[in-house]
């Protein structure tokens, strides 16, 4: 089993873009995406119900930082590959789903490979299925129940209005929903444990990808703009009579 | 660069184009007088399709295939034959995004996602993508040839009539897929909902973790039903598992823009804010006042829901 993670700029911090390079500031410390705990809960989960096997991670980051890969360790998970390279700083989606994808068979594949729907700081969200077509796997995507039953795997997959029941054969690709699992907290055990498990860390053309970052991207930023910030309304503190507020604002806008 | 043949990936639901098919095709027609919709299953709406401003329909029947997988090969042949979009314009939703992955693969080109708009200019062909929430404005010049591959979200575009004449249907077949091809839709699910539509509601009513637990958002769907609304819910509490997905408004949920907005315990992540800051008129009720959710609120009620949120009830049930 093979989770793809991203590291990502703590989300509770204000995000920034690098004015140099109009990129999102990624130079501080990283974390594990919330988005990503829930695949690796459920990589964690499929595995201690298979009764067997073991859950890798393949991430990349621009500065060699593993924090984030640390914290799916001490969740549980094995081992991870980590593509690191200033030269990826910039890589559209389709690279960094070439990327991964070469990581995935530099470890060998895998029988079920997960991904987020989207990563909370770029959330471009094509990656997952991109990574799926580069290996020539079959994909679901936005599976919010999964098991796996005599070799098929089963899931849940959000749609519009309700949900679909998909089957597929294995080895196979899924993304995964927030909220699809209850993600552990790592134990001290855990954590401990994390610190010597084996993260090996790669560049690009170790895995024969070139050009990344910039050069392979099929886009460039022509410029950034700030959006027209909305007037500041009224602000009040409830003194057990602003309901009346609200209702004569609704008035005024003849809803009532 | 002039863009003389674009392509927009269609959805139909109960029958009709989707609204954002309608947005998608409008914004087309402005843009090139060659417009291609592609459509999973048959060209029953080639009608609709064409009446804003598709000249050609490929309807591409996957069958039980995900449509993903299914609907990039069958591109991937069409072009392979001949008939090369500039542009393919995709809606920002799960189809759409399966779409555009899988045939940014097979064409090897970019993907830019989250747009909400798109300009042809002397420089090239440029999306624009908010970030930060939709504070910051992103613009994006696709750089090489062709097919540039965009996804817009929900009500970038104002759909509008071209009083365009039925759609020239095509059958496109889905190529073999392989072993890419084995999953299946065994049953379908649809989670029933009274009332207007979420995105479509002149009003919505959104709960969030403010509310304290579960069965408190009772309050929000009372409410939205007294103001005939919509209930709608931030992603903390539809991961809590309180309301299904579909009541979600955000980044990966529903983007709405009624009249009013009314968001009672909600902060305003980013990830909700993207989905409700187009809304006319926003009312917050948030006992933080550090809430950024105040910070695009036209009015705000420092206060507590479990208070306020029955009083209004109330007062809105005595008016009759």
């Amino acid at each position: 089993m093979i989770v793809c993670v991203k590291q990502i700029p703590d989300p509770a911090a204000p995000g920034a873009l690098d004015g140099a390079t109009n990129t999102l500031k990624r130079d501080g410390k990283l974390i594990l995406d919330d988005s990503d705990a829930y695949g690796v809960e459920m990589a964690l989960q499929l595995v201690d119900k298979a009764g067997g096997g073991e859950v890798s991670l393949v991430s990349m980051a621009p500065n060699g930082e593993t924090s984030g890969l640390r914290t799916a360790l001490a969740m549980g998970a094995a081992r991870g590959v980590l593509v690191s390279d200033s030269a990826l700083q910039g890589s559209d989606a389709l690279t960094t789903a070439k990327i991964l994808a070469a990581a995935i068979t530099r470890l060998g594949g895998a029988d079920l490979i997960i991904g987020a729907t989207e990563s909370s700081d770029g959330y471009t969200g094509t990656v997952p299925e991109q990574i799926a077509e580069l290996l020539g796997l079959p994909s679901v995507t936005f599976a919010k129940k999964v098991s796996v039953e005599g070799g098929v795997l089963k899931v849940n997959r959000q749609t519009e209005n309700g949900y679909d029941e998909v089957t597929c054969a294995l080895p196979a690709l899924i993304s995964v929903t927030a909220g699809v699992v209850e993600p552990r907290y790592p134990s001290f055990k855990g954590i401990m444990a994390a610190k010597s498990k084996p993260v090996e860390e790669v560049t690009a053309s170790d895995l024969g990808i070139t050009p990344v970052g910039w050069a392979g991207a099929g886009q460039k930023i022509s410029s950034i703009t700030q959006a027209e910030a909305r007037q500041a309304g009224e602000i009040i503190e409830d003194d057990g009579e602003t309901f009346t507020k609200i209702v004569g604002f609704l008035e005024n806008l003849k809803v009532i | 660069m002039t863009l003389n043949n674009i392509w927009v990936f269609a959805q139909v639901a109960n029958g009709a184009p989707t609204s954002s098919t309608l947005e998608l095709l409008t914004k087309a027609r402005s843009l090139s007088s060659n417009v291609t919709a592609i459509i999973g299953g048959d060209g029953a709406s080639a009608a609709v399709l064409g009446e804003f401003g598709a000249t050609k329909v490929y309807a591409v029947n996957h069958g039980a295939s995900l449509p993903g997988v299914a609907i990039a090969a069958a591109l991937k042949s069409v072009i392979d034959g001949g008939d090369t979009p500039d542009l393919i314009m995709f809606p920002q939703n799960y189809e759409g995004r399966d779409v555009m992955s899988r045939l940014s693969v097979k064409l090897d080109k970019t993907v830019i996602t989250n747009n909400v708009d798109i300009t042809d200019g002397g420089d090239g062909v440029t999306v624009v993508t908010p970030i930060f929430g939709g504070n910051t404005l992103v613009a994006t010049t696709f750089t090489g040839a062709g097919p540039f591959l965009a996804a817009f979200r929900p009500k970038s575009f104002v759909a509008e009539s071209a009083g365009g004449p039925a759609a020239a249907v095509t059958a496109v077949s889905v190529p073999d897929l392989g072993a890419a091809g084995s999953a299946q839709v065994i049953a379908v699910h649809v989670e029933e909902t009274t009332g207007p539509k979420l995105d479509e509601a002149d009003i919505v009513v959104s709960g969030g973790r403010g509310l304290g637990e579960a069965a408190n958002y009772a309050l929000i769907e009372d409410l939205a039903k007294l103001l005939k609304g919509a209930p709608g819910a931030s992603r903390a509490i539809v991961d809590a598992g309180w309301v299904p997905y579909s009541y979600q408004v955000g980044q990966t949920g529903k983007v709405v823009k009624p009249t009013i907005y009314l968001a009672a315990g909600i902060s305003g992540a980013t990830q909700h804010m993207v989905g409700m800051k187009g809304s006319k008129n926003i009312i917050a009720i948030n006992k933080d006042k550090e809430a950024p959710i105040f910070g695009v609120a036209d009015l705000g009620i420092v206060g507590d829901v479990h208070k306020v949120l029955p009083k209004l009830i109330e007062a809105l049930k005595a008016r009759g």
